[in-house]
This record gives structure tokens, sequence and C-alpha cells, in this order.
């Protein structure tokens, strides 16, 4: 079962690499995991996204609890949630593509952050599945290079 | 001016109660080592850096106090580590400080650099690396909080020596600032009652019990719980000594080479009151056949070993002295007597048991007579392997702290360095290493530490020419193929004693026992006994691995 993890950490040196460390040593696998500073400036927010049966997760939450530079470990599965993930991607994008290569992107909307000559790069966001659907129709143009940023989340109404 | 971070370090030390540490100089911590020079700190000079981590371990495991080691950078702090794994695995107080490079040359392969809070991270409850003299008054005092509180173990903190030699500012904090770190105390009062509930209901309850009684000074709690309530009790290795081995409820250590009874006990139980104990497999053998008929109640401090292995119908969150003294005020009295009958037949028909009549010096019989001859202050380490598994059998442990002994890691070579801690801890105790000759090398080096410092450490020698365990595995398991488990070139161990200035003895017979052990326990030196004793000698029962508990091999 796919659950999507926040965690409040400490920002500060050897925090990710303690997560990331518990993680290997106890055999989790880690989907992905994105972190970066919250409003308050000493506290990053971590976004992992995580696939175990119920009593792995509970595991690695308590695990998570149990670090010392963790504040919150928050389980969003079963709770109404937004969730996004940003992808930069590079197509080979001769003249002659260009105009249908701008309808996908309208489609999905995304945005064409640069153009070149024979390339452009678009930026799209949203969930993993969304993303996973532009990069099966982008394979056929030829995508030369590609970065996500893995998801991150949010409670909707006052939790989290 | 402000005080240097190293006049810091050690007067944070004395006001956190630290009375010694254990631990070897080297260039990023002479700048604190010459503080301590001065200071009222004793400093116990050790050989390795391993032996300092185990000293520092018996220390605490014998006193219920934090142990303190110290060591360099680098090879200093590598060699720490096999010591604070231990301590981890057993969930012991200690806190580990190690030099470190200058901040300035932190990562750039300096001399005798580590990185070793990336080294220690998986083997430590907590760890941290100073960067500024202004956070290390605060720093300390909060391994120190973070090693004692909650369930107990390690912490390192890492010093460069720029921290060491740099001046505070008036802006150094001093107040612990640990917002993530809220240690599950109190229990839950209706998950207690809900224990109590089923206790009352049970007809074959046991009690299978931890480490965890006796980090959480919950003896009596458990006395007064099996008495009560007439529940027979038995013990993981770690915590033997936490219940009364002469008490007629005591069924004995359970698991891999536990006694008959107790496995049975646990197999056939209705109600199973796990405290303080993480269901090890030393201890269960195969999961899925552990206590299959029972209802489990697992009261334990730590969320993340309630469920790990098994997972119990009644989980309690919090510390046992305060959990066991809630439930106790709601267990009713019980006799159950069809249950203790049962026992008294599996225990008259299962006694642990040896070839007492071959005339041959038996391991067995060597630790019998330490157990007799020992005056009631003893404290007994061991080393890891067979020493370990017939000092569990064959001698009766009867208040708390009175084993140190490494259960989770399996550290050969702890032994003899604890027993040194325990009895910097305890100089009023006889303290006594039952050893192996493979596990006694591995830490023989500490002989001068102990000599030196007049440490009246007993090491008794259980020599039989083998790495004894793996060798009765491979003589079960492996069709007698004694690959690389005789030791050969085994040094004589009365000399080596002598060499070191510490008391020699050889013993080859059964009649040598009782008069040795008399005129070593009444030393005032560190003695070296050397029991000779029969090589091929097994540990009985056994469970192999991954079998069930209830089906073990008696004797081969």
């Amino acid at each position: 079962m796919r659950h999507v993890m926040c965690v409040l950490v400490e920002n500060r040196p050897g925090v990710l690499a303690h997560i990331s460390g518990l993680f290997s040593s106890r055999g989790y696998n880690i989907d992905s995991l994105a972190v970066g500073r919250t409003e308050n400036p000493n506290i990053s927010r971590m976004t992992i996204v995580v696939d175990g049966d119920e009593v792995i997760l509970e595991q690695i939450r308590k695990q998570l609890e149990r670090l010392v530079p963790v504040l919150r470990v928050t389980d969003f599965y079963g709770q109404e949630y937004v969730e996004r993930d940003l992808m930069l991607v590079k197509v080979a994008a001769t003249p002659a593509k260009r105009l249908e290569l701008m309808g996908l992107v309208d489609v999905f909307r995304a945005k064409v952050v640069h153009v070149g000559a024979r390339e452009m790069i678009i930026e799209v966001s949203g969930t993993e599945d969304k993303l996973e659907a532009m990069v099966e129709l982008l394979a056929s143009y030829g995508i030369k290079e590609l970065v996500r940023t893995g998801t991150v989340a949010m409670l909707r109404g006052n939790g989290g | 001016m402000g005080k240097k971070g190293a006049q810091v370090f050690v007067d944070t030390l004395l006001e956190e109660g630290v009375e010694v540490l254990f631990g070897i100089p080297g260039g990023v911590v002479i700048p604190i080592f010459d503080v301590l020079y001065d200071s009222p700190l004793r400093v116990i000079l050790t050989r390795h850096e391993q032996g300092a981590a185990h000293a520092a371990d018996g220390y605490a495991r014998a006193s219920g106090r934090v142990g303190v080691c110290l060591a360099t950078s680098g090879p200093g702090a590598t060699n720490l580590t096999t010591g604070i794994a231990t301590a981890y695995m057993d969930s012991v107080p200690l806190v580990a400080f190690t030099g470190q490079v200058k901040t300035t040359l932190i990562g750039n392969d300096a001399f005798q650099e580590a990185d070793t809070t990336g080294v220690t991270r998986p083997i430590t409850k907590y760890n941290v690396l100073v960067r500024h003299v202004d956070d290390l008054a605060r720093t300390i005092r909060e391994a120190f909080h973070i090693a004692r509180t909650g369930r107990p173990g390690p912490v390192v903190v890492d010093l460069p020596v720029d921290v060491s030699t740099a001046e505070e500012s008036e802006k150094a904090s001093r107040e612990i600032n640990l917002p993530g770190y809220k240690p599950p105390y109190k229990p839950n009062e209706r998950q207690v009652m809900l224990a109590a509930e089923a206790i009352n209901a049970a007809e074959r309850p046991v009690l299978y019990v931890g480490g965890g009684v006796i980090a959480a000074d919950a003896s009596e709690e458990l006395r007064t719980l099996a008495r009560k309530a007439q529940i027979p009790v038995t013990a993981t290795l770690m915590a033997l000594g936490a219940f009364p081995g002469d008490d007629p409820l005591w069924l004995g250590m359970l698991g891999m080479h536990g006694t008959a009874t107790a496995n049975y006990a646990v197999t056939e139980s209705d109600v199973l009151i796990a405290v303080g104990a993480r269901f090890d497999d030393r201890a269960t053998g195969r999961v899925d056949k552990f206590a299959p008929k029972a209802k489990i109640i697992h009261f334990d401090i730590d969320p993340t070993s309630i469920g790990k292995t098994v997972r119990p119908h009644i989980p309690v969150v919090g510390d046992a002295k305060l959990a066991l003294a809630l439930l106790n005020q709601h267990v009713r009295p019980m006799a159950r007597p069809a249950w203790h009958r049962q026992i008294e037949e599996w225990r008259q028909a299962h006694p642990l048991t040896y070839d007492r009549n071959c005339g041959r010096l038996k391991p067995q019989y060597v630790i019998e007579q330490i157990c007799r001859a020992a005056p009631e202050r003893t404290i007994i380490c061991t080393e890891v392997g067979q020493n370990q598994m017939w000092t569990a059998q064959y001698f009766t442990f009867r208040r708390p702290r009175t084993l140190i002994t490494s259960g989770g890691l399996g550290t050969m070579g702890f032994g003899f360095p604890a027993a040194i801690g325990a009895q910097v801890a305890k100089p009023d105790h006889l303290v006594v290493d039952i050893a192996g000759d493979g596990s006694f090398q591995m830490n023989v080096q500490e002989l001068a530490t102990a000599v030196h410092n007049r440490l009246p450490v007993k090491v008794a020698i259980l020599n039989n020419g083998y790495l004894g365990m793996v060798r009765q595995w491979q003589q079960l398991f492996y069709n007698r193929r004694y690959s690389a488990t005789r030791l050969e070139g085994n040094p004589d161990f009365v000399r080596l004693a002598e060499a070191y200035g510490a008391k020699g003895m050889r013993i080859t017979h059964p009649d040598e026992v009782r008069p040795a052990l008399e005129e070593a326990f009444a030393s005032p030196e560190t003695v070296i006994m050397d029991f000779q004793v029969d090589p091929e000698e097994n540990v009985f029962p056994m469970v192999p691995a991954g079998g069930a508990i209830n089906q073990m091999i008696m004797m081969a």
C-alpha cells in the first residue's frame, strides 16, 4: 500500500542522512523523499512516499518518531490531502514539432519554460499519475533529460 | 574571558555527577586531558578504546548510572564502535566522547579523521557533532539526558579540537532544548486495566521479562505481581536477576538455551505477560510457534518494540515500574494449583543436567562451585558463547544488576573490560568474569588496566581450547568439521597473568575447584583462573536456530 508521510524535523546537518539511513538499515523502501524548509527556518518538512503493509508502515512511523531530531510524523493514508510532484522535461523539438508539443502542454496545463533551436523544456506539476501520463506521451518525441522533485503533500482542512 | 571548551567539558561532566571516565588520549583530545589532569574526575586509562567503551558499559550496568568513555578522533573513535553497538543493543546508558579534527579540516581527509557521527548513526540513540563552543555545555547535558531517560542507550558527542580550545562567549547556551524528544513515561490506565482483566481471567499465565525490568528498576513490582497472582516467571538473558532465581515461581531462562520448563510453560500459556522484553529471536525461536495459545500482553517503554516481531493483543507503552505498580492494584490473588502442578511435573522430568560422575572437569561444575563460593555481594560478568550460556543456566542470580553480559550484540571480549568497569562502580563487590579462552583473548590487554588500578577482578577461564559455541554447532549441524575453531597457539594463561603482575592459577581436577575459588576470592589481587575443562562439552538444552522453542535437543 502506498503511503504519503509528512515528517517535520529540526533543520540541521545530518538529519537527512539520519532519516535515509534509517530506511536503508531497516530495509524499508522509499519511493520518493522531498525536503525543504518551512515557514520556520529551524524546521524542515519532508514528504516521504513509501510502500508496505500495515505492520511495516506502523514500524516506519514509530521508528521515525523515535529519532531525536524528528518533531512530528503524520501518515496521510486514508485522509483528504493534496499532492504534487514537479517535473522538468527536455524534449527534442524541431521547429516543425513545436506547435504540436504546445498543444500537449496546454492539455496538461504545463508550461514551456525554455525553447531552443532543437529542444524545449516543459515544466509540469501534478500527481504522480499525471506526470507518468505526460512522460509516456512525450517519449515519442524523444526525451533528452528529465528531472522530478518527488511528491510533496498537504492535508486539506486544518490538519497536518 | 570565557572558559575554554576543555574546561566547559570537565565542569559539565562534574555537574552531571560523573565520577570516572574510561579512555585513551590522542592528538585532538590533548586539551581535554590537560584539564582532566587537575580535575577531581577519575580517569582510567585502558589499553584499547574498545576496552574503554566496555568498561564504561560495565560501570553503567553495575551502577545504573551513565557510563562515560573518551577517545581520540579517527581510530580512537572507530575502536569505540563495537562497545557503542554493544550498549545500543542492550539499552545501556553510555555517553561516548570522541575527539574530532578542527572544524575547518572536517571533510578533508585530515590525519586521524573519520566521519564519527556518520559511522555511529545506526548504533546510537543519538549522536551530535559540536560545531561551536557555545553549544558545548548544552549538548553535553542533552547527551546525558537522552542516554538515561526513556529506553536508555548510547550517545556519541564528537568534539573538534578547536571547540575544546576556543573560549565560551556570553551567548553560550546551557538549557536542554530537545523539542523532538519526548519519551513515553506514564502508561495508559485503560490498557493496564485490560491487562489486569486478562490476567485475572487466565488459567495458565506466564511472565516473560526482559532487560527493561532492570533498566526501569521494577524488580520489586515484578516480585509483587508474580507472588500476588502466583504467576510463574521466565526471563531473557538480559533480565536474569530481575526475579530471584531461588524463588519457587522461577522457571529459568527461556529460548535457545533456556530450560525445558520455561519453554514448555511459554508454549502452553494462555496469557503471556511480556515486560521490557523485545521478542528477540534467541528468546522466541520460530515466531509463529511462540506462545501460540496465549493472549499476549506487552509492556514496553519503546513503541517500536511493540509489534516489531509479535503483535500483542494488549500493548502498554510506558515505564515498567509505573505500569506494574498500577497493574498490581488491579490483579487479584489467585492460586492456580493445576498450572503449578503441571510446571512441577516438567521441572522434575527435565532438569538442567550434565554428566557429574565422569571424573573430568566440567564447565557447568565450575559455575556451580562459583555460585556456592561467591559471597552475597557478587557481580558476574561473562564473555560470549558457551561460557555465557552455562552461566545463565547454572548460576543462581538473585538480585538485579548482578549479571553483566552482552546479550543483543553478543560481543566476545566484552566481559573482562566490563568487569573492570563494574569493579570500579562497586569496589565492595566480588566481580567475576566467567570467560572462554577465545573471548578472553579478545581484550586480554586490559589485564594491565586491572592490575595497575588494583582492581581485584577474578577471571574464570573455562578453557576448552576451542571457540566452543561455534564448535558445538559444527559438531551438531556440520558433521564435526571443526573449521577454524581449534584455538591452537593459546598462551599459558598462568604465566600470562604473572607477566602482567596478576595472580595466575591452573585447575585441572574437580577436587581442586572449590579450594582454588576460595583462594582467588579471598585475594586482593587480579586473578586469572585457568580451568582446563572437558573440551567437547556442549550447552543443552538447545533449540536449533529457527525452530520452535518446545522442540529442544536435550542431550547429544
